[in-house]
């Protein structure tokens, strides 16, 4: 049975590609049981919106008109 | 492309007004990808001075700073291949064990006690916290460059790990791993530098 860390690995891949159907149902079981997962995999995800705040921060005009 | 001498002019007051605002937000995402202050400056100098000698290209299909953004995002990734042309990035290690991500688990593959995961709250709530920006910039900079390289390319830069390859010159299935580590590293250094500051 696929532990935390393992867990961790398909939770940082799913950003990347899109996982297999073995991979997901792996994972979606583990995140199931382990909360401190579900918050890794909440935060990975927050991680990778971080670049679309910062563009969104960069390219909206932030002076009035 | 043939009437851009025709059409070429300063770029107008209002939009030089743009790009003083703009620029110090500039300045922080070059710094992220460059880890050099100098160098982030010359990026962003160099990008601004693109916008402005090609004012006329701006097209208007996009905002004023996207466009800018964009050209910025070239000057990095231009600045990149330099520093790696001129031998300035360390070897990758791309195995062995990664000593930080280890104090993470235990041997049996679960979170250790002290490395638990917590709530975060919600992400609005977060990203428009100041204080979760200063430790971002504190946390990336604690990050190994290479690991911070290929994290930066792929979540601030938004290329594709394929891309990154190609860049970087390692195969795909590295670049995972790393991305694993860096996402772990930087989950790990948020949480300690961050939450834990505010609920004492
Ligand atoms: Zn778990």
């Amino acid at each position: 049975m696929m532990m935390c860390k393992g867990a961790t690995r398909l939770m940082s891949l799913k950003q990347d590609r899109s996982l297999s159907l073995q991979e997901r149902m792996s994972l979606t079981f583990h995140l199931m049981m382990c909360d401190p997962c579900r918050q890794c995999d909440r935060q990975f995800t927050l991680l990778h919106e971080v670049g679309k705040r910062l563009e969104a921060d960069i390219t909206s005009r932030q002076h009035d008109d | 492309m043939t009437d851009v001498a025709a059409d070429e002019g300063e770029a107008s007051p209002s939009r030089m007004e743009r790009l003083t605002a703009v620029r110090p937000r500039l300045v922080s995402f070059a710094r992220l990808h460059l880890r050099d202050s100098a160098q982030a400056e010359d990026a962003v100098q160099e990008a601004l001075m693109a916008a402005i000698e090609k004012d006329a290209s701006f097209a208007g299909r996009s905002g004023y700073e996207t466009w800018v953004f964009g050209i910025l995002k070239y000057k990095i990734l231009d600045t990149l291949r330099t520093q790696k042309r001129q031998g300035k990035w360390q070897p990758l290690e791309e195995d062995g064990d990664d000593e930080v991500v280890d104090r993470l688990f235990q041997h049996n593959g679960r979170w250790h006690q002290h490395a638990r995961p917590a709530s975060w709250g919600e992400p609005d709530t977060v990203f428009e916290n100041e204080r979760f920006w200063q430790v971002f910039d504190a946390c990336m900079i604690a990050l190994p460059d290479n690991v911070a390289r290929v994290f930066s390319m792929r979540e601030l830069m938004g290329l594709s790990t394929a891309e990154i390859c190609q860049e970087i010159g390692i195969k795909e299935n590295n670049c995972w791993v790393i991305l694993h580590r860096a996402r772990l590293r930087l989950r790990s250094c948020l949480e300690s530098g961050w939450l834990k500051e505010e609920s004492p």
